[in-house]
């Protein structure tokens, strides 16, 4: 199973390496080096990469490479989940997984790891049963620790991992017992350039965050349950109780997690919220481009589009752009050739638009691609599948915990080609 | 430069220890910090008593060896350390011992005693860490400590420590693999253990141990089917991955008649390609010979039990029953998995990278599966170049002549991407695409042509690669677009494309008979130029100008080719020396000159454009092998299927779960119910709350009852019967279960010693007396046996067996025999009717609280020879009630088991019966000159003799006699000499004699002589009569 990991940060510095079984050589990154030379961007690096003696599997976050050493056959997602794990957990005990964080936390990081696998097989991936062993670094308690001398490391001995619900730890005391959940749907679409849906769906979750009393047993209904095609949970679902009643029945684990992801039955049609106008024209014979873009709402159910924000990858030939907005802020940046346009709040009286003209390259012929659009926005309190919570009910504890539910519709991968 | 930081942060650290009397040390302030000195504060650090001095100072050290640092040479001052009191510290010496164990033996052996001592720990966490870092020492030395250490944790009452304990295999095994045998062992038990906890694990070990030893899967393969959902998710892919490669030896293709009819319906899209005819001509062929399948129910339940996991958020684990679908499922059932791997192309790049590529393969297969999902795969500009590639492999497998224009409308907006790579495999793409559907190919062909004009070379490349293979296709309607390309020599850099240019041209220049020599004069004149490859096909070109159009060419390629004879690469040279010898006549040509026309000039075949994923399926999909389309190390071939399934029963064990079942439907319903608790006890929600979610109703309401011990009897035991099933995760309900089945067995006892029940149930026809005592018959005095008949093929009388104490074998255990209890034993009686058989008596108990019906015997499945005397049918038995019957078995003298099935009303059990060699014979009465002289008739090759020692309890006549009479069915031959003891019997069947000889030396020696015609009886005597007079 997993040998080695390596943490490589964008300059190619090998800031943390950890092994389960003997030690294996950092020198085995230059080959992740080589690969990584070969492609251009960063996330262009094979996932998969063979040695003569090792495989190397790595996953790429908050630009750093997480890189698993193997030296036999082993499922390669395996090892893929298990290093996005790792990232997940980063980021849940540190807030944020950078280089810095792991670096100025290097031993709690350490010993994470240590738990995490055991001879290269995962041994404790719960970060509730992890929590309970190593207890996350906060502010207060580096405070306590520098002045009492005493340790992050649970002096009580963890009992989570023998426990039958290994996500949840045992004795969780609130004083405010509270269950929120949001819905949160995302939109992806491609768009054409006549304004026409190519393809769009309806991918959406179920977040909650539960602080709850003892052992609360949740049950979670919809009004249409219809809607879901495809769902996957949280191993906490009792996936029966759903098969035969489309009820969500379950233990929480304690603080937040993810529900439920389920995918939006492609029969009903996907009411696209946003629509996008643009001209956007390279012309033969001069080095200036017209850019004209303007976003207006379509189908928003009666709600106010937020959070509105353009992003597009400009061809190579442009130098510049000189460009001005109706509302909001704008930058190009002529390196990466990328546009950002931060739009903000669409308001239908007044509809945003940016125009002005691109600088091209002179001398060279015109760009033959036009780029496209990456629209990303949000709309509180709508779910767009039209999905709604019927009702949540709680059994096993005696107190009545106070409930919320928060709607909320956002783009996922939205295109639109010009 | 690198230093620096480190430097910082340690003087960070240091100083927010805020300890003065460090603070003011210089070496630590780390102004003259060099290496040797800053290990030496370290030392100190861990030397003093202060518990957060040496935390700082492991902190420190943990950091260093995180970043790669080499701290090795504080090995003795951090092992020093092992047995501190603060936890952390602890924990960070672990850490520490671990990595460097292995470059310091020999100071590592100071820290093992502190782990056995944690293996003894009352606390089960803290045995399964002392286990945890023991193993995790490299340290050859101490194998034998680890190996005892793993046996003794394997059969701990902690599930957890189990957990570890099947860690642990693997780690010994790669440090020692001598060891394998014996933890094969290990894992034998532990593959049979209960609990979720310790399943993943230890298939885990299974796989990176003994992989090949399928046969250990058989007894635990239902179990594990049914844990499978509540396990947790990492081994769940483990064991999903191993189970898939079982049921490919165990189970018949379920494929192997629908396959004819899908493929065959499939294939028609695909032009017919000769290959698929001669495969469907195959498979109907095998059709016909083939009976019609039926899925075992074993393999059903493997499906049934995995589906649920494709909702798992764990992508690994929804790819491996992905694979394990496509792998096994009958065609019509895995489209299941496509929403799922769809699903799944949500997450990240990498796990979308992994999953196209197992799209990929499997879309070539099944192509129906993916069509519905078409537009998930369709291509977004902000993808990852890789991605995109991939997506277009699959897009491309999925075009049929239905959606074949929606994909090539994609096709055309990808061409304008930036992305000059997956411009260029896009065009492959559509090049693909026009070959497998002939509709579009002229559209594709037009297409391609109007990218000829395209402004990046890159692209016109590409195109022109592409439209050659297409042109090949369907050359003489195409001279326009060979015209065309012509044109484009001058302009077009990349080699590629220019090779491809000139081979169509050479190909059909007798379509373009003007323009091909001009084309030859402009490549003459940059030859010297070009890349080798285009050398090449200038070559070829001018080859075949020279025999369809020799005028016009003639001198061109004397030129040419005395260019290529004094260029700088070999192959170019021998290639024109070659084609000047072919083609240009001399007197010392030979005969394939006639024939260079046809050479040159031949019917070409079209090339075929196929994906690079196909036949990648021989691959395990999901597994690394696949990925890189390579073997990797330990990678373990996916197994056809069998051509006959072996056979089911290997699988029939105890299996608790169920005990209560009768029927398969009732099966079906126990199968699914295993994840979490939803069934009756959920309904009342108030009820729930208080259960453990992992549990079955029943389980829990047994659970309860645990402590009312003084519940009815019958009613415990069904349930004890079950929890056995659920997982007893925790260590206390194992401990409850424990003194349970102490009580019960108490229970019992008393029950079976109430007489009376059983002797008044009514058995018509039983031959012998009931016995109401368990299994042991009471020894009869001889005289009650008058009616035996003797045997008549010998002058030597039978004697009446002598009896030591008679041993009892289990035929059918009470949890596997779903509460019917079956044990038997040998009574040493003759079986009346038939003096050639062995009399077994059988005895019968009912636990369950129904009535059992007709017991009876049927289907033996017998040796050659072998004959079974049935015992009469019992037609009814009271619950707690039990019988006793005898039968008769002929076992032909060899110790081969008769199989035969017990069955009642409702169930048929497998049972067998394997005899000791001591019970196929009857004792004879003979005298000392009669043995003496049989005795010398049989030496030689009949005469097998072993020392052996006496042990201490054995020394007097009486043990012997006993011992001996015990461990074989024989008469004493009275014998003169006083420490020798002589025994005499005859073998059932065939009557042959077999004498036995102890001579007791002085003290413990003695030895054994047997003599027998009988070789193997007689070999297999002497073993049994050693072992037991050793005990």
């Amino acid at each position: 199973m997993i040998h080695s990991l390596f943490l490589i940060n964008a300059s190619g510095d090998i800031f943390l390496e950890k092994h389960w079984k003997s030690v294996v050589s950092r020198s085995v990154c230059d080959y992740f080096f080589e690969a990584q030379e070969r492609a251009s961007e960063a996330e262009n690096v094979p996932p998969v990469i063979s040695t003569p003696h090792h495989y190397l599997l790595s996953v790429y976050r908050h630009k750093i490479f997480f890189v698993a050493v193997i030296q036999t056959e082993v499922p390669p997602l395996f090892v893929i989940e298990f290093l996005h794990r790792v990232v997940d957990t980063f980021q849940d005990y540190f807030g944020i997984c950078s280089e810095v964080m792991i670096k100025d936390n290097v031993v709690v990081v350490y010993e994470v790891l240590e738990e995490m696998l055991d001879n290269g097989f995962p041994l404790a991936t719960e970060s509730n049963i992890l929590k309970e062993l190593i207890k996350p670094p906060t502010i207060l308690r580096t405070v306590v620790n520098t002045i009492t001398g005493s340790t992050n490391v649970g002096d009580q001995l963890p009992t989570g991992q023998l426990s039958v619900v290994p996500w949840r730890r045992t004795g969780v005391k609130y004083t405010n017992n509270e269950a929120y959940f949001d819905v949160i749907e995302e939109i992806d679409a491609i768009i054409d350039k006549s304004g026409s849906t190519i393809t769009a769906e309806i991918q959406g979750v179920i977040d909650a965050c539960v602080k709850l009393t003892g052992m609360p047993d949740l049950t979670l209904s919809f009004m249409n349950p219809r809607l879901l095609d495809d769902v996957s949970f949280h191993p906490c679902v009792r996936f029966k109780r759903w098969e035969s009643e489309r009820i969500l029945s379950f233990i929480p684990p304690d603080g937040n997690f993810r529900l439920l992801s389920y995918h939006v039955s492609a029969q009903n049609l996907v009411a696209i919220p946003v629509y996008v106008k643009h001209n956007i024209n390279f012309r033969d014979s001069s080095s200036l481009g017209r850019f004209e873009i303007t976003v207006g709402p379509k189908q928003t159910m009666g709600k106010t589009i937020e959070g509105v924000m353009v992003t597009s990858q400009m061809p190579k030939g442009v130098l510049n752009m000189s460009l001005t907005p109706s509302q909001g802020t704008h930058i190009f940046d002529p390196v990466t050739k990328l546009l950002t346009w931060d739009v903000g709040k669409i308001n239908p009286q007044k509809l945003p638009s940016l125009k002005g003209s691109m600088n091209l390259q002179a001398g060279t012929s015109k760009p033959d691609e036009n780029p496209t659009i990456n629209l990303q926005f949000k709309i509180q309190q709508l779910a767009i599948s039209g999905l709604k919570v019927n009702r949540l009910d709680m059994y096993g504890e005696k107190y009545k915990p106070f409930k919320g539910i928060k709607y909320m519709t956002k783009a996922g991968k939205f295109q639109v080609r010009t | 430069m690198a230093a620096s930081p480190a430097y910082g942060e340690e003087k960070g650290g240091s100083s927010s220890l805020g300890e003065p009397e460090y603070g003011h040390d210089p070496a630590s302030g780390g102004i003259f910090a060099s290496d040797y000195k800053r290990h030496d504060d370290l030392k100190e650090m861990l030397d003093s008593n202060k518990d957060s001095l040496k935390l700082e100072a492991m902190k420190r050290i943990v950091a260093m060896i995180a970043r790669g640092k080499n701290a090795s040479d504080l090995f003795p001052a951090v092992v020093k350390n092992v047995a501190c009191k603060n936890i952390e510290v602890k924990k960070l010496v672990y850490v520490y011992l671990v990595r460097y164990a292995e470059e310091q033996q020999d100071l590592a052996l100071l820290s093992i005693s502190t782990f056995q001592r944690g293996l003894k720990d009352p606390n089960q966490l803290i045995r399964a860490s002392a286990l945890r870092v023991l193993s995790s020492i490299r340290v050859p030395i101490i194998v034998p400590i680890m190996m005892l250490a793993i046996k003794e944790a394997a059969s701990d009452m902690s599930p957890y420590v189990r957990k570890t304990a099947a860690h642990a295999i693997p780690k010994l095994y790669s440090l020692d693999s001598d060891q394998k045998d014996q933890l094969i062992e290990v894992i034998e038990k532990l593959l049979a253990d209960k609990t979720t906890l310790v399943a993943g694990s230890v298939v885990m070990a299974f796989e990176e141990v003994c992989p090949e030893r399928i046969d250990l899967i058989h007894k635990n393969y239902r179990k594990l089917c049914n844990l499978l959902i509540d396990v947790e998710e990492w081994g769940q892919v483990v064991i999903i991955n191993m189970l898939t490669r079982y049921a490919r030896t165990q189970f018949l293709s379920p494929n192997q008649n629908e396959s004819l009819l899908e493929e065959s319906a499939e294939k028609a899209f695909y032009g017919s390609e000769e290959e698929d005819t001669k495969d469907a001509k195959a498979e109907a062929a095998s059709l016909a010979k083939r009976k019609p399948y039926v899925m075992d129910p074993d393999h059903r339940l493997l499906l049934r039990n995995t589906k649920p996991l494709l909702q798992s958020r764990n992508a690994a684990v929804v790819m491996a029953v992905a694979q394990l679908y496509f792998h096994l499922a009958p065609k019509a059932e895995v489209g299941v998995i496509a929403k799922a791997l769809v699903r799944l192309l949500r997450s990240h790049s990498e796990v979308q990278y992994v999953v196209l590529q197992n799209v990929a393969t499997m879309s070539i297969k099944r192509r129906g599966m993916f069509e519905p999902y078409l537009k998930s795969f369709y291509i977004r500009s902000t993808d990852p170049t890789q991605i995109k590639i991939l997506k277009l492999e699959v897009l491309t497998n999925l075009a049929n002549e239905t959606n074949i224009s929606t994909i090539l409308r994609e096709f055309q907006t990808y061409i304008r991407s930036m992305d000059k790579d997956f411009v260029a495999a896009t065009i492959q793409a559509i090049g693909r695409c026009a070959t497998n559907i002939g509709k579009v190919r002229d559209t594709c062909l037009n297409g391609l042509v109007q990218l000829l004009s395209n402004r990046d070379e890159l692209v016109v490349a590409e195109s022109v690669v592409v439209i050659k293979k297409l042109l090949q296709m369907q050359p003489a309607q195409h001279s326009e677009i060979i015209k065309h390309m012509a044109k484009l020599t001058d302009n077009i850099q990349v080699p590629m494309a220019r090779a491809s240019i000139l081979w169509l041209i050479g190909e059909y220049c007798e379509h373009v008979p003007k323009i091909a020599p001009d084309v030859l004069r402009k490549m003459a004149k940059s030859f010297t130029n070009e890349e080798d490859i285009v050398k090449l096909q200038v070559i070829n070109l001018a080859a075949k100008l020279y025999l369809t159009n020799s005028k016009q060419s003639k001198l061109l390629t004397q030129y040419v080719l005395n260019l290529a004879k004094y260029d700088q690469n070999y192959d170019i040279r021998d290639r024109a020396r070659f084609i000047r010898q072919l083609i240009v006549p001399t007197e010392k040509s030979g005969a394939l000159n006639k024939y260079a026309k046809k050479l040159f000039l031949a019917q070409k075949p079209a090339p075929i454009l196929e994906s690079s994923f196909k036949d990648r399926d021989h691959f395990q999909l999901g597994s690394l092998s696949h990925l890189l389309n390579a073997k990797a190390v330990g990678y373990q071939e996916l197994p056809d299927w069998p051509d006959e399934a072996p056979d089911p029963s290997v699988r029939n064990v105890e299996v608790p779960e169920w005990t209560k079942c009768t029927s398969r439907e009732k099966r079906k319903e126990k199968v699914e119910k295993p994840f979490y608790s939803d069934s009756e006890g959920e309904s009342g929600p108030t009820e729930s709350a208080d259960s453990e979610p992992e549990s079955d109703s029943e389980e829990s309401g047994s659970s309860s009852s645990s402590g009312t011990s003084s519940s009815s009897s019958e009613e415990e035991d069904e349930e004890e019967e079950e929890e056995g099933s659920g997982e007893q995760s925790e260590e206390k309900e194992g401990e409850e279960e424990e003194e349970k089945r102490k009580k019960r067995k108490e229970k019992g006892g008393l029950r079976k010693a109430s007489p009376g029940s059983a002797g008044s149930l009514p058995f018509p026809a039983a031959p012998c007396p009931l016995c109401s005592s368990r299994g042991l018959p009471r020894p009869l005095s001889p005289m009650g046996w008058a009616w035996w008949p003797m045997l008549s093929c010998g002058p030597w009388q039978l004697l009446s067996p002598a009896f030591g104490a008679v041993r009892t074998y289990e035929l059918l255990h009470r949890m596997a025999g779903e509460g019917l209890s079956v044990e038997y034993c040998f009574s040493r009686r003759p079986f009346p009717g038939d003096p050639h058989m062995v009399a077994v008596q059988i005895q019968i108990s009912n636990n369950t609280d129904a009535e059992v019906k007709s017991l009876r015997v049927s289907e033996p499945k017998l040796l050659a020879g072998m004959r079974i005397q049935e015992f009469p049918e019992i037609e009814s038995l009271a619950p707690g009630d039990t019988a006793s019957v005898v039968m008769g078995i002929d076992f032909c003298d060899s110790t081969q088991a008769a199989n035969f099935q017990l069955c009642t009303h409702t169930r048929h059990f497998y049972v067998s019966i394997q005899p000791p060699v001591g019970e196929l014979m009857a004792p004879v009465f003979m005298s000392e000159n009669e043995f003496r002289k049989e005795q010398g008739k049989l030496t030689g090759m009949s005469e097998i003799t072993e020392k052996l020692t006496l042990p201490e309890k054995c020394r007097s006549d009486h043990a012997i006699v006993q011992q001996v009479t015990s461990a074989a069915n024989v008469g004493r031959v009275p014998c003169g000499a006083d420490n020798e003891y002589r025994f005499a019997a005859k073998t059932v069947t065939s009557g042959s004699l077999v004498l036995i000889t102890l001579e007791w030396r002085e003290g413990a020696a003695a030895q054994l002589t047997v003599n027998s015609e009988k070789m193997v009886i007689g070999t297999m005597l002497v073993k049994d009569i050693i072992q037991a007079l050793a005990q």
